[in-house]
C-alpha cells in the first residue's frame, strides 16, 4: 500500500494537474450545478447583519433601469433580426457569477443561461497568466455546451471592477441567427456531428480596454456568412455593456460596493426563500406528463419527453428519466444545462411570472436525468436544434404544475394550458437583392398560439414559449432587405385550435415566396405534423397537426400578373383547389434540410396553436358563436365538436336545442366508454407498435428504454442509455427504390417468360 | 368562495380540495369526487383514471382534415397510427375529465399521485374553497407608457 499523500504533495499534484490541463471542456462541477453558490466572505459579512431593504429597493430601481436602458440599446441598434424583434437580453450577476436581475424586457433565458460561462471565467481564467480578468475585458461565448439556450446566442460578458476588486458582471446577449453552420441560420437540422454546427466559441477573452480586438473580431467574421452582421452586432453587445456598466458604476459612486454587493445577493436570497415557501403551499406528491416531437429533423420518429414532478416539504425534484436516448448523428439533442434554464424560462412564464427573473428560483429544485438522454445529451452529440426538445421543456411543465396548484387559496397566475411548442418560422439564407450573402430566420418563431386558460381562452400569435416580450417584426422592413415576399401574413383560419371550454389561441398562416435573387432557399425544423405538438389540460383537445406545403415548377408573381383573381392568398384553397395550372402541389412533414427554391416558387406553414382547456361540452354557447363569427371554427366544429344548437343566419343559440344536444352527447360518452380496468386490458400493449420508430420508456416504468439503432429496434436499461445512429434518410430511400425496382424487375420478367410460353 | 367546514365526531374536518377542473377529493371519506356531479369515484389513494370510463378516439374524428385527403398525405389531421386520444370521461354524468393524446398501446400514465395524509395535514387549518380563487390578468407596466395608451383604445381602461 501506497504511503498516504502529505498536504504539501496533494498540493503539489493539483497545482500540476490545473497547469497542464490538457482542455478546458465545459466543466460538470459548473454545468450540472443550477444553485446559487454560498456566500462569500464579504457577501457573508454584509447580509448576516440588518440589512436596508429601502436602500436595496432604491438601487435595485437603478439597475433596473439601467438594464431597460441598455437593452433598449440593443433593440436600437442591433444587425441581427431576432435583435429587432426582443429576442435578446442584459443581465448583472454577483461578483461568483449568480444572475441577480435582467432588463425587464427581452429574452430572460439569455441571462438565465450565461452565468455558465461566467462561473467557468472565474473558475479558469482569472488565474490563468496568458487570459486574466481585469478593468475593461470582455468575453464572448456562443456554445450552449458551456451554457447557453443554442449556439446562434452571442454573449458579451464584462466584469466590473471597484477599487481594484471584482464586484459584478454584467452581459448583452443577442439571438444572432447565422454562425458559419452546415446550413444557413445558425439552426442546422443537417448538422451530423458537432463539427456540422458552425462557431463553436468556448468563453474567451474578445475586449481588452474597452475595445473589440479586431483580429479576433476577424477571425469570427471569416467563419460566419454574414461578416458585416458579426462586426456590427459585436459592437452593439460591447457598446450595451459599456452604457450598462457607466450606470453601476454611478451607483457605486453614490452607494459605495457594500451596498451594491447587498443588494445584487439580497435579491437572490430572497427569491430563494420565497420559492420555499410557495414550494411548502402546494401538496405532496408526483404529478406526470410527457409529450412527444414526432421527428428527428431528418426522419420521422416518435421521440419521448418524460416529466415526473414531485413535491416534499420544500423541496422539488424534476425527474425526466424514461425520455428519449440522444441522437449521434442527428442535431435535436440538448445538454442538461439548456434543458434547466428552458424549462426555467417555461416556468417564469406560466407558473410563477411574478417572481423576480432569476435563476435561483430553481435552487430548492433537484433533478433526475438519464445519462445519454436527449436532454442530458453528451458533450460530443449535435445541439443545434436542441430546440425541438427545449420548447417542449418550456411548455408541459404547466400541465404538472396546475394540478399542484389548482386548488391552492391563492394563485400566482392563472392556470394555463400549453402554449405551442416548435420553432415553425421559415429559415432562409441565400443572395438577397442587394448581393449579400445571409442567412437567419423569420420572426414567426415568436407569434405561437397560447393554450387556454383558467379564466378565459389562449391569446393568439402572442409570444414565443421562452419569453412574453418578443414581437413578430415588420415584414416591410424584412422585404426591405431580403428578396422573400409574403402573400399572406398574420391570417388567422378556421379549425386550427385546440378545442376546449377555453380555447387556445391560434398561430396564424405563412405564405412565402421570392424574387430578385439568383440563388435562395429554405429550411424548416419543426415535428407535430403526424403527432399533435401542444397537450391540452383538464380534457380539452390539443393542437391540430401541421404539414409544410409548396407549390412548385410555377412562378407565382407571373399568375398574379395574369390572372390575381386566381390566386387566393389561403393554404386550404391553394391546396385544395390548385388554382395555378401546371404547378405541383405537395404536403410534406415540417422537417426540411435546406433546399433551394426557385423564383416564384411558394412555401407555407401555419405558426401552432396552444392546447385546449377543459371539456368541449362546458364552453359557453355564446364563445362559440363569437368563435364562429371571428372564423376561428366552422359550422362543423360548432355542432360536432362543441355540440352548439342555433340559426346558421342569425347566429342566435337555441339553448334548450344545445341543452339536448349536450345531455345526448354526455350518454353518448357514457355509453361508450369502457371502464378503466377493463379498458386497458385491451389497450395496453407490452412494447411500441412494430412499424413505429419510438424512442423513450413506454408507460410509466422507466427503468426499460426504447431506441433505434441503424433501422433496427433497441431496447435498453434506462440506467445505461446508449446513443442512436441513425441511416442517412437518402440511403433509405435508395433502399427502398432499388427494393421496388427489384420488385418490379421480377413482375417484368415473369410477364415476359409468360409471352415467350 | 371559501367556507369554514364543519368538524366530525373525531374531531377530523371535512374538507373538499379541488385537485382540477373536473376533480376534487373528499379528505374525510377519502374519495375523488366528479366536480360536475359531485358523484365520489374512487378512493383518494387510487389512480382516478380507474373510477372512470375511457374511450379510444380516433383523432381525426376531433382533428378533422382540412386538405383534401385524396390529394395529400398530411392534412392537419393527426396519423391514427401514431396517435389516439383517449377521452375520460365520469360514470355518473359523462363530463370529460381528462384527455391523454398517446401513441396506439401506451399504458394510461398516472399523472396525479398525491401524499394524502400530508393532504389532510395541510388541509387542517385550511378554509375550504367550494370554487377555485378567481384569476386575473397579470399586467406588467409599460416603460413608455405603451399599454395604458393601447388600453384607450382597446377600453380595457373604463
Amino acid at each position: 500500500m501506497n504511503a498516504p499523500v502529505t498536504p504539501e504533495q496533494q498540493a503539489m499534484l493539483d497545482r500540476f494537474v490545473r497547469q497542464n490541463k490538457l482542455f478546458y471542456s465545459p466543466d460538470p462541477a459548473i454545468m450540472e450545478n443550477h444553485r446559487i453558490e454560498a456566500r462569500s466572505e464579504i457577501e457573508e459579512r454584509l447580509l448576516s447583519g440588518p440589512v436596508d431593504a429601502h436602500q436595496v429597493n432604491e438601487i435595485r430601481g437603478l439597475l433596473t433601469a439601467a438594464l431597460d436602458e441598455s437593452n433598449t440599446m440593443i433593440e436600437q441598434m442591433g444587425a441581427a433580426p431576432g435583435a429587432k424583434w426582443g429576442d435578446m437580453t442584459t443581465g448583472i450577476f454577483t461578483a461568483s457569477g449568480d444572475l441577480s436581475m435582467i432588463a425587464p424586457y427581452g429574452v430572460g433565458g439569455f441571462a438565465a443561461a450565461v452565468f455558465y460561462p461566467i462561473k467557468f471565467v472565474n473558475k479558469y481564467w482569472t488565474d490563468e497568466p496568458t487570459v486574466g480578468v481585469r478593468e475593461g475585458d470582455g468575453f464572448i461565448h456562443n456554445d450552449a455546451r458551456y451554457g447557453g439556450i443554442h449556439n446562434t446566442d452571442q454573449s458579451m460578458m464584462m466584469p466590473i471592477f471597484w477599487k481594484e476588486k471584482l464586484v459584478c458582471w454584467i452581459s448583452a446577449t443577442i439571438h444572432e441567427g447565422e454562425n458559419g453552420a452546415t446550413e444557413p441560420g445558425g439552426m442546422p437540422a443537417a448538422a451530423e456531428s458537432k463539427f456540422d454546427e458552425g462557431l463553436k466559441m468556448s468563453p474567451f477573452k474578445v475586449v481588452e480596454k474597452f475595445e473589440l480586438k479586431r483580429d479576433l473580431v476577424t477571425f469570427l467574421q471569416n467563419s460566419v456568412r454574414d461578416p458585416k452582421l458579426q462586426l456590427e452586432d459585436m459592437k452593439v453587445r460591447l457598446h450595451s455593456c459599456l452604457r450598462l456598466r457607466e450606470r453601476v458604476i454611478k451607483v457605486l459612486e453614490e452607494y459605495g460596493e457594500e451596498a451594491l454587493i447587498t443588494t445584487l445577493r439580497k435579491s437572490i436570497e430572497d427569491v430563494v426563500e420565497e420559492v420555499k415557501r410557495r414550494i411548502r403551499e402546494l401538496p405532496d406528491g408526483t404529478m406526470r406528463t410527457m409529450s412527444f416531437a414526432d421527428s428527428t429533423l431528418r426522419e420521422s420518429a416518435l421521440l419521448k419527453l418524460n416529466m415526473a414532478i414531485t413535491v416534499k416539504g420544500e423541496k422539488i425534484t424534476v425527474d425526466m428519466r424514461g425520455s428519449s436516448p440522444e441522437l449521434l448523428n442527428r442535431s435535436i439533442n440538448a445538454c442538461q444545462g439548456s434543458f434547466k434554464t428552458m424549462l426555467y424560462s417555461g416556468w417564469m412564464q406560466n407558473v410563477w411570472p411574478d417572481l423576480p427573473f432569476t435563476m435561483a428560483v430553481f435552487t430548492p429544485f433537484d433533478f433526475v436525468f438519464d445519462e445519454k438522454s436527449i436532454i442530458n445529451g453528451s458533450f460530443d452529440t449535435p445541439q443545434a436544434m436542441s430546440l425541438i426538445p427545449l420548447f417542449k421543456t418550456m411548455t408541459i411543465a404547466s400541465i404538472p404544475m396546475a394540478k399542484f396548484n389548482y386548488g391552492l387559496p391563492h394563485r400566482y397566475t392563472a392556470m394555463v394550458a400549453p402554449q405551442y411548442d416548435q420553432p415553425a418560422t421559415l429559415i432562409y439564407g441565400g443572395i438577397t437583392q442587394h448581393g449579400e450573402f445571409t442567412g437567419n430566420f423569420c420572426a414567426d418563431i415568436n407569434g405561437m398560439g397560447q393554450g387556454g386558460r383558467s379564466h378565459r381562452d389562449g391569446e393568439h400569435s402572442v409570444s414565443p414559449p421562452f419569453a412574453a416580450h418578443c414581437d413578430i417584426g415588420e415584414i416591410e422592413l424584412m422585404e426591405e432587405d431580403l428578396p422573400l415576399v409574403r402573400l399572406g401574413a398574420f391570417t388567422l383560419t378556421k379549425d386550427r385550435v385546440g378545442f376546449g371550454k377555453q380555447r387556445s389561441g391560434m398561430g396564424y398562416e405563412q405564405i412565402h415566396t421570392f424574387r430578385g435573387s439568383a440563388m435562395w432557399g429554405y429550411m424548416t425544423g419543426c415535428s407535430g405534423s403526424l403527432f399533435p405538438s401542444s397537450q391540452p389540460l383538464f380534457g380539452g383537445y390539443a393542437s391540430p397537426t401541421y404539414p409544410l406545403c409548396k407549390i412548385k415548377n410555377t412562378n407565382v408573381f407571373e399568375q398574379l400578373e395574369k390572372n390575381p383573381e386566381k390566386v387566393p392568398f389561403d393554404i386550404i384553397k391553394l391546396m385544395n383547389e390548385q388554382p395555378i395550372e401546371g404547378a405541383t402541389y405537395s404536403t410534406h412533414p415540417m422537417a426540411m434540410t435546406f433546399e433551394l427554391a426557385a423564383p416564384g416558387e411558394v412555401y407555407m406553414m401555419c405558426q401552432g396553436a396552444g392546447g385546449g382547456y377543459g371539456d368541449v361540452l362546458q364552453r359557453d354557447p355564446a364563445l362559440v358563436m363569437k368563435d364562429l363569427e371571428e372564423k376561428l371554427i366552422s359550422d362543423d366544429t360548432a355542432r360536432d365538436i362543441y355540440k352548439v344548437a342555433y340559426d346558421p343566419v342569425s347566429r342566435l343559440v337555441d339553448e334548450a336545442g344545445t341543452a339536448k344536444l349536450r345531455a345526448a352527447e354526455r350518454k353518448a360518452r357514457m355509453k361508450r366508454g369502457v371502464p378503466y380496468d377493463k379498458f386497458v386490458k385491451t389497450w395496453n400493449t407490452p412494447e411500441p407498435p412494430v412499424k413505429l420508430p419510438y424512442m423513450g420508456c413506454w408507460g410509466d416504468d422507466v427503468s426499460q428504454v426504447y431506441g433505434v439503432m441503424l433501422g433496427q429496434r433497441v431496447k435498453m436499461d434506462g440506467k445505461a442509455l446508449q446513443s442512436q445512429f441513425m441511416l442517412n434518410p437518402k440511403d433509405v430511400q435508395i433502399a427502398a427504390l432499388q427494393a421496388e425496382v427489384a420488385a418490379l424487375k421480377k413482375v417484368t420478367a415473369r410477364t415476359v417468360s409468360k409471352r415467350k410460353r | 368562495m371559501t367556507t369554514t367546514a364543519a368538524y366530525d365526531e373525531e374531531g377530523e374536518r371535512d374538507v373538499k380540495v379541488l385537485i382540477t377542473e373536473n376533480l376534487r377529493i373528499d379528505l374525510e371519506t377519502e374519495k375523488w369526487e366528479c366536480r360536475s356531479c359531485d358523484a365520489p369515484l374512487i378512493g383518494a389513494r387510487e389512480n382516478y383514471k380507474r373510477g372512470l370510463l375511457v374511450h379510444n378516439r380516433d383523432p381525426r374524428e376531433i382533428h378533422k382534415p382540412l386538405l383534401d385527403p385524396t390529394k395529400y398525405e398530411l392534412t392537419y389531421a393527426p396519423n391514427p397510427e401514431w396517435c389516439r386520444i383517449l377521452e375520460y370521461y365520469c360514470p355518473k354524468c359523462g363530463s370529460m375529465v381528462e384527455t391523454e393524446y398517446l401513441p396506439p398501446g401506451h399504458p394510461p400514465i398516472r399523472d396525479i399521485e398525491l401524499d394524502i395524509d400530508a393532504l389532510k395535514a395541510q388541509w387542517k387549518d385550511r378554509p375550504e374553497l367550494k370554487e377555485p380563487p378567481p384569476d386575473k390578468d397579470t399586467r406588467r407596466r409599460g416603460a413608455h407608457g405603451g399599454q395604458p395608451a393601447a388600453r384607450m383604445y382597446t377600453g380595457d381602461s373604463k
